[in-house]
Order: structure tokens, then C-alpha cells, then sequence
């Protein structure tokens, strides 16, 4: 996704300025006025037709980064009122995902349509290519029949103008599952039943209509509170800013946080836990396992192809492991995962270890709101070494690579990877979860973001850039070392 | 020397600017015209301490400085515009 076009960068003037709010003391007035302060009167309209559409629009955003959930939102409220049911609230919602309403453009429905530059020509390639007899000729021009129009895309292909285009709705577009319709008024609204929690809607609307729920609040209670506070940094962390993983960690604590752990510690764990696995299930004849770690593909599991369930490893996530070990090391200790994924947030919420999720964009505001300069951070020192291989894990790849190593070159391991999960990928692993088979590998390792946990939905840099980060703190750990009893 | 007479081109990449856009900065050398290259010297910066001026000094971030000039709120569109004032 990209990093810093206006619709993230609003998100994260909205975090930052609720981050200070919070921060002075005076919480639920300064939360009252966001709106008021980042569209001043007879201040410049930027993006909508007038200053109260998009005051009206910051404040449900604001509902969003409180926690809360526009669906049920009332209008009325005021955002005060979020804020104080944020400081008083137990638990954080349910459900990570929220459809900013008023920011929805309630976009034309999907379809294929002729524009102006047909030429109406005498070849009309497009009448025979369509299968089933949708378009005619009307005035000289093409005319498609939405009625028995099937989107096949025939006609788009063969049109020698290029005169026939598809007519998108972003986050529809980009759902791999068709979690996301329009509703009778034509705005968005997502499906929960069928939701991954992957974010690709979140990150490919170019009005911010769809927004994550934040923990923010809930976390800074925490720290604010005499609990102690783990910070649990993911693999992907490694490259999204300028500076080494060791001064975003010194960053975390100068924010509040009382320990830094890495994620990549569970992925140790991970990653021999599924190379025993692989090699019992092949042993057993098994043709073929998938990885378990993407949390956005375990709700696919569950939710569109559970065919799929008996070739998914049992093995738990390095945010699991990662966060039970915390828990066992700090008694009573709140654990906080901060990683690039919205998915790991709904991941979290049914992890009895995991306590809150915070994005690397929410991150990143805390560092703003608190004027955290990251270059002049100390090298922090975590408590335990990890490996090469677990460093790599938010790299596509890099999961199956690691159950490689781990197996030691005792089991056949031939990797394949899903990278990025979309409708025609999810059909495609029904026929291997049908078949018992998947003809590419035998150990599959799937990422539902292209390219892997560096390009999460809510990431802060460039998913090539942050990539080289990520491999380059991962070259300077150890290999893995197998499991001697395995 | 080296860089004589060329533009000096500062991207702030201190943590605030970084935040808040300059990310997509990092490509600037990539984005312009590739013959404009001995004609601008690029180089990253930690914090250039405009985003600590007011408590919303964050807003206008980020920084880019050209030459003498400070440019807030600084996107690719706008370095490379600036930039091809002082070029031509
Ligand atoms: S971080 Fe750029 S001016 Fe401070």
C-alpha cells in the first residue's frame, strides 16, 4: 500500500493530536475540539465540498482512533463522551474494522461500461466475444445489457479502441473474500461473518473510508497505570523507520513502555513447532501443510475454506508464543504487540496472552505527540538473541525458509508461497484442500499481503525499502539451529 | 569540490517528518529527472528542529530544506516544482 498519501497522513494527524489530548490532562475537551482544530473557521477546505463535511468527517474518524464504532454511532454523541467511555471501557471492542459513513463516496456499482471512444466500428469484436449476448448496437455505439452482463471482461479485452473499461469500487475490488458490499444506500459495509480482518479494503480506499478501530487509549492507560507494560516488536519493525530496530525499542520505553521484546523470539518457537509438525505429517503421508502464522489467512481458514483446516499447521503465531513467554517472565504485566497488520489486531482479541495491539502507524503518532526523536535513542538491549531465519519472517518466503532450516535436511522440504491472497488465489487452495494435494510445494506458506508482514495496512514506510531493512538486521543473527529430539 | 554550485537538497528524515510523509521522500532522487542528478546534491537529515517549534509544528511537516529555503508540509510534486525553478 502507500505509505503517505493525504488519507493516511489525516489518520495520523487525528492519532497524534488525540495521543496529546490524552497526554494533557484535559482529555475529553481537546477530544471535543479535534474537529474544531484541524478545520479552523474560514480555514482552507482541502478535500471535501465545505469545512463541515469535513469536520463532520474528522470527528468519525475520531470515533474510530477512541475505539469506537461508527456503525453505531449516533451523531449526537460527542466525541468528549468517546473519550470518556475510552478511559472507562475494560475491553476494546470486538470487531477491528469500521466504515467511516460519511467519508464513503458510495461509489458507482461495479460494472462493465463503453465509454465515448467507441468508435462503433464494423468489425465489432466485442458483440462476438461476449458469451452471453449482452451488448448491442444502439446509435452507432456498443451498449451493454446489465441485466446479462456477467463482468467477464470479453469485450474489454478484444475492443481494438480500448474503448470498454471496468468500472471499480476500490475496496470491493481489493477484498480477496467479498467481505465488503454496499449497503441499500450505497455505502460500504462489511461483513463480518465473512471478514478477514486483512485491511486490503482499509488500504486501497482513496477517500479513508474504512478505518481500524485503535487500542491507543487502552494503552496508554496501561502505561499510565503502575502495571508493567511489554512491548512486543514484530519482525517487520526492522525497516520502517530510518534508525535500527534498537533505538525504536529505546523509543518504546522513552514512551512508556517498561520492557521491549522482540517478536521474532516466538518465531524461534514458531518455526521449530511447524518443522516437528511438517515432519510428522509427512511421515504420516500428508502431500502437503500450510504455514499457520498469517493471521488474515487463519480467518480465511476458519470463516471461507475451513476444507482447508486439517493441511494448516497446529503450530501457534510468534505473537502467541511471544506473548506467553512475556507473561511467564513478567507476572502480570500487560502484554501490547505492535506490528504493520490490522489482522494481528483480531488475532489479539481472542489471544488470552495478548492484551492490546498498537500498528506502527499508532506508533509512530505516540512518537510524534511525545517529541520522540528516534536518532537520539539509545541502542536498546533486548534480553534474548534471535535467529536469521525468525528475523525474516515479514518477508514472503521467509516463513517456509524457516521450517527448512529448522528441519535440519532431515525431511524433503520442498516451499511454495501464496503471496497475497486475492479471489483467485482463495479458489485455487480449495481445489489443493479437495484434492489433498497442492502441486507446488509441500510446504505452502501464505502471506494475505503481497510481499509479506512489510506490506501490512498499516505500515510507516515503503515495502521495498522497509524489505532491505528487514533482511539486513535479519543477516546480522545466527542461523536457526535445528531441534536435536525432532 | 564535489558538490560545488550544485542545489543542496535536505530531507528531514527525523522521526516527526519521517511520520508524517517523509517516507515517500526517499525515493525523490529516483522520482526526478534522471539528468537533473549532477545538478542536485540529496542527502537525508535527522531532525532539522522545525517540527518542535509550536506544539502543532508537526503539522507542517515535513521539512525539506533547498538551498537556503525551508519548505513545510514537503511532498515530492513540491521539491521537484522548487526545484525546477532554480534549474531553468
Ligand atoms: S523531524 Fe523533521 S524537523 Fe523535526
Amino acid at each position: 500500500m502507500q505509505t503517505e498519501v493525504n488519507t493516511v497522513l489525516l489518520r495520523r494527524e487525528v492519532m497524534v493530536r488525540l495521543i496529546k489530548a490524552f497526554l494533557s490532562g484535559d482529555f475529553e475537551k481537546q477530544a471535543d475540539a479535534l474537529p474544531f482544530d484541524m478545520r479552523p473557521k474560514h480555514a482552507e477546505v482541502p478535500f471535501r465540498c465545505c469545512i463541515h463535511k469535513e469536520r463532520a468527517i474528522l470527528r468519525e474518524r475520531a470515533i474510530a482512533a477512541l475505539g469506537g464504532s461508527v456503525e453505531q454511532d449516533d451523531d449526537k454523541t460527542h466525541l468528549g463522551e468517546y473519550a470518556r467511555r475510552a478511559l472507562e471501557r475494560e475491553k476494546p471492542d470486538n470487531t477491528v474494522l469500521t466504515v467511516i459513513d460519511t467519508a464513503c463516496q458510495g461509489c458507482v456499482p461495479s460494472r462493465i461500461y463503453v465509454t465515448d471512444l467507441c468508435q462503433g466500428c464494423v468489425a465489432r469484436p466485442c458483440t462476438t466475444a461476449c458469451a452471453f449476448g449482452a451488448i448491442s448496437i444502439k446509435n452507432g455505439r456498443s451498449v451493454i445489457d446489465g441485466e446479462k452482463c456477467k463482468s467477464c471482461t470479453k469485450c474489454m479485452q478484444v475492443c481494438p479502441y480500448s474503448a470498454i473499461v471496468k468500472i471499480k469500487v476500490p475496496c470491493e475490488d481489493a477484498c480477496p473474500v467479498g467481505a465488503i458490499t454496499k449497503n441499500g444506500s450505497g455505502h460500504a459495509q462489511i461483513d463480518v461473518s465473512r471478514c478477514l480482518s486483512c485491511g486490503a479494503c482499509m488500504a486501497s480506499c482513496p477517500f479513508g473510508a474504512v478505518a481500524e478501530k485503535s487500542q491507543m487509549i487502552d494503552i496508554l492507560r496501561a502505561i499510565k497505570s503502575d502495571k508493567k507494560v511489554v512491548a512486543m516488536i514484530a519482525p517487520a519493525i526492522a525497516g520502517q523507520t530510518p534508525v535500527s530496530i534498537n533505538k525504536v525499542a529505546s523509543g518504546l520505553i522513552k514512551a512508556g513502555f517498561d520492557i521491549v521484546m522482540e517478536v521474532a523470539e516466538g518465531a524461534d518457537i514458531t518455526a521449530k513447532t511447524e518443522a516437528k509438525d511438517f515432519a510428522e505429517r509427512m511421515e504420516k503421508g500428508d502431500k502437503f501443510m500450510t504455514t499457520s502464522c498469517c493471521a488474515a489467512y487463519r480467518e480465511m481458514v476458519k470463516k471461507i475454506v475451513p476444507e482447508l483446516k486439517p493441511y494448516v499447521s497446529e503450530t501457534a503465531t510468534p505473537m502467541h508464543y511471544t506473548a506467553e513467554l512475556a507473561k511467564k517472565r513478567y507476572p502480570d504485566c500487560v502484554t501490547v504487540f505492535v506490528g504493520p497488520c490490522v489482522a494481528k489486531r483480531s488475532e489479539g482479541l481472542g489471544d488470552e496472552f495478548v492484551d492490546y495491539v498498537m500498528n506502527f502507524e499508532e506508533m509512530g503518532a505516540l512518537f510524534v505527540a511525545m517529541s520522540i526523536e528516534l536518532a537520539q535513542c539509545e541502542d536498546y538491549v533486548f534480553d534474548v538473541e534471535t535467529s536469521k531465519q525468525a528475523r525474516n519472517f515479514a518477508l514472503t518466503g521467509g516463513v517456509a525458509e524457516s521450517v527448512k532450516v529448522a528441519s535440519g535436511g532431515k525431511v524433503d522440504v520442498r516451499p511454495t508461497c501464496v503471496n497475497g491472497l486475492n479471489p483467485k488465489v482463495v479458489r485455487e487452495m480449495m481445489t489443493w484442500a479437495k484434492k489433498g494435494e497442492c502441486p507446488l510445494g509441500n510446504i505452502v506458506e501464505v502471506m494475505a499481503c503481497e510481499g509479506g508482514c512489510v506490506a501490512g495496512a498499516a505500515c510507516l514506510n515503503n515495502k521495498k525499502i522497509a524489505a532491505r531493512g528487514v533482511a539486513a538486521y535479519a543477516d546480522k543473527g545466527e542461523d536457526i539451529k535445528p531441534d536435536e529430539n525432532n | 569540490m564535489e558538490n560545488e554550485g550544485k542545489i543542496r537538497v535536505r530531507i528531514c528524515l527525523g522521526t516527526t517528518c519521517f511520520v508524517m510523509g517523509a517516507s515517500k521522500l526517499q525515493e525523490l532522487e529516483h522520482l526526478m529527472p534522471p539528468e537533473w542528478k549532477d545538478k542536485v546534491d540529496i542527502s537525508a537529515d535527522t531532525c532539522l528542529g522545525m517540527c518542535q517549534n509550536s506544539n502543532s509544528g508537526f503539522m507542517k511537516a515535513p521539512f525539506v530544506k533547498i538551498n537556503d529555503e525551508m519548505i513545510g508540509g514537503a511532498t515530492v510534486e513540491k521539491v521537484i516544482d522548487k526545484l525546477k525553478e532554480l534549474i531553468v
